[in-house]
C-alpha cells in the first residue's frame, strides 16, 4: 500500500486537479484499505456521519460504565463527525474522496483546514473503530492465523498484551495504542491526540484509545487499570477481520 | 534534596460552591500531581538533576530526547503547583491596578483578553495548557501541549489553566468551555497573577 501511495504522490506532480480527483477517487474505492469494516466500504466524508453504536450503553458494564459510553460516542465522537463536515463545507470536490484517503494525503489539503481535518478526521476514523473492535461478548484471546502471527511476534498472546497495555500507558497526555501491520511484521505503536497510522500509510489492524475522557469517569487516574480490563471487551472477530484486510492491502 | 509536592493552599473541598468538588482535588492533586513528583524524583535520583532547582530542571531537559519523561514530570510538578495558586475560593471577577493596565495594553480590553484565553484554552487540542505570559515586557495568551510550559520558552509565566480532561472531566465531562467560563468567572486568583507580575 506505501509504494501505491508513493507513485500516486509521484503522478499527483504536474497534473491538474480534476484529473487527480478521478485517481483519489478510483485509489479510495480500489487500493485504500477501509478502515471502518463491517461493511467492507471506506469510512465517506460526503457527509461524515456518527455511526449508531452497535449496542447498547451499558453493553460493556462493568469494563466500561455506560455514562462513559454515551459521553464518548453522542458527545466526543459527533464533535469530530460536525468539526469534519464543518472543516470541509467549503471543498466538495474533496468531500467526495474517503476519510482514508484524505488522511493519508494531509498534505494535499489546503493548509487552513489541514490541522482541523487531520484532528477531527482522525477522531471519527479512530471512534468508528473503536465502537467496532469493542463488543459485550468481547474478551478471550484471538484464533488462528491472527493467533499464530501474534505468537510469532510477540513470544505469547499474554506477551503481547503487556506490551500494548505498556504502550497505552507510556502515552504521555492524549492519544492512541495501536496493533499495526507494517511490511510483513506486525508492531504496536502509538500516536499522539487523534492521528492515526494510517497517516503514515500503516493500517491499523486495532487500538485503545488512552484518551482520559475514554476512562476517568471509571478509572480516574488509573490507565492501567482501563488498559488491563480492556481486553474483556475486545471482538476478536472484528480484529481477524481487519487483519485479513491489513495482510490484503 | 528530593523534589516535594507543596501543600494544596485551600481546602479541598474549598472550591465546592464554585463548581469544583473535592473529588477532583483528591485525583487532581492527590494522585495526578503527586505522582509527578514520585516519578521526577525516580528518574532524577542519584543523577546530577538531583540537586538542581525544579526551574533549572525544566529547562535543561526541555527538547532533549533522551531526558523526555525528566521534563515532563519536572513541567507537570511545576505547572499543577503553579495552577493551584491560580485558583481562589474568593477568585474570579476582573484585574486591578497595573496588572489591569498591561491586560488593556495588551488585548485592549478585560473582555478582549478573556476571549483570547478563552479560545487558546478551548482549541488546545488534546491535553495541555493555556497561559497569560509575559514576554519582551508585553502581555501575551499563549497554549502548550501535554506539559510543556512558559518556563521552557523563556517566558515569564503569570496565570495558568489545565486543559488536560482529568482536570474537568469529573465536573464538567466533555464540557470544556463551561470549564473555562467556570474559572474565569470564579476562580482566577488574580492577586497570585499580580504578585507574578511584580516579580
Amino acid at each position: 500500500m506505501r509504494k501505491l501511495l508513493q507513485q500516486l504522490g509521484f503522478v499527483v506532480v504536474g497534473i491538474t486537479l480534476p484529473f487527480l480527483l478521478v485517481i483519489y477517487q478510483a485509489n479510495a474505492q480500489t487500493q485504500t484499505t477501509p478502515v471502518l469494516a463491517p461493511t467492507g466500504s471506506a469510512l465517506s466524508a460526503n457527509p461524515a456521519q456518527l455511526p449508531p453504536l452497535p449496542y447498547a450503553y451499558n453493553a460493556l458494564e462493568p469494563y466500561i460504565d455506560a455514562q462513559t459510553m454515551q459521553l464518548h460516542h453522542d458527545k466526543h465522537h459527533a464533535t469530530y463527525v460536525n468539526n469534519v463536515n464543518d472543516a470541509l463545507k467549503d471543498y466538495p470536490d474533496l468531500r467526495t474522496q474517503s476519510m482514508e484517503s484524505l488522511l493519508q494525503n494531509l498534505d494535499k489539503l489546503p493548509e487552513k483546514i489541514r490541522t482541523k481535518f487531520r484532528n477531527n478526521g482522525g477522531g471519527h476514523l479512530n471512534h468508528s473503530m473503536y465502537w467496532q473492535i469493542m463488543s459485550p461478548q468481547g474478551g478471550g484471546a484471538p484464533t488462528g492465523q491472527l493467533a499464530q502471527e501474534i505468537t510469532k511476534t510477540f513470544g505469547s498472546f499474554d506477551r503481547f498484551k503487556q506490551q500494548f497495555n505498556q504502550a497505552g500507558a507510556d502515552r504521555f497526555g492524549s492519544g492512541w495504542v495501536w496493533l499495526v501491520r507494517r511490511g510483513e511484521k506486525l508492531e504496536i505503536l502509538s500516536t499522539p491526540n487523534q492521528d492515526t497510522p494510517l497517516m503514515e500509510g500503516i493500517y491499523p489492524i486495532m487500538g485503545n484509545d488512552v484518551w482520559e475522557h475514554a476512562y476517568y469517569l471509571k478509572y480516574q487516574n488509573r490507565r492501567s487499570e482501563y488498559l488491563s480490563n480492556w481486553w474483556n471487551v475486545v471482538n476478536w472477530s472484528e480484529i481477524a477481520r481487519r487483519y485479513d484486510q491489513a495482510k490484503a492491502s | 534534596m528530593a523534589f516535594t509536592q507543596p501543600p494544596l493552599p485551600f481546602a479541598k473541598d474549598a472550591l465546592e460552591p464554585h463548581g469544583m468538588k473535592a473529588e477532583t482535588f483528591d485525583y487532581h492533586y492527590g494522585k495526578h500531581h503527586a505522582a509527578y513528583v514520585t516519578n521526577l524524583n525516580n528518574l532524577t535520583k542519584d543523577t546530577e538533576l538531583a540537586d538542581k532547582s525544579l526551574e533549572d530542571v525544566i529547562r535543561m531537559t526541555f527538547k532533549d530526547p533522551a531526558k523526555m519523561g525528566v521534563f515532563n514530570n519536572a513541567a507537570q510538578v511545576w505547572n499543577h503547583t503553579f495552577f493551584w495558586n491560580c485558583l481562589s475560593p474568593t477568585g474570579g471577577g476582573a484585574p486591578t491596578g497595573e496588572l489591569a493596565a498591561k491586560i488593556d495594553a495588551a488585548f485592549g480590553s478585560y473582555e478582549k483578553f478573556k476571549e483570547e484565553f478563552k479560545n487558546a484554552a478551548a482549541t488546545q487540542f488534546g491535553s495541555g495548557w493555556a497561559w497569560l505570559v509575559e514576554e519582551a515586557g508585553t502581555l501575551k495568551v499563549v497554549k502548550t501541549p501535554n506539559a510543556e510550559n512558559p518556563l521552557a520558552h523563556g517566558q515569564k509565566a503569570l496565570l495558568t489553566l489545565d486543559v488536560w480532561e482529568h482536570a474537568y472531566y469529573i465536573d464538567f465531562k466533555n464540557a470544556r468551555p463551561a470549564f473555562i467560563d467556570n474559572f474565569l468567572e470564579k476562580l482566577v486568583n488574580w492577586d497570585f497573577v499580580a504578585q507574578n507580575l511584580a516579580a
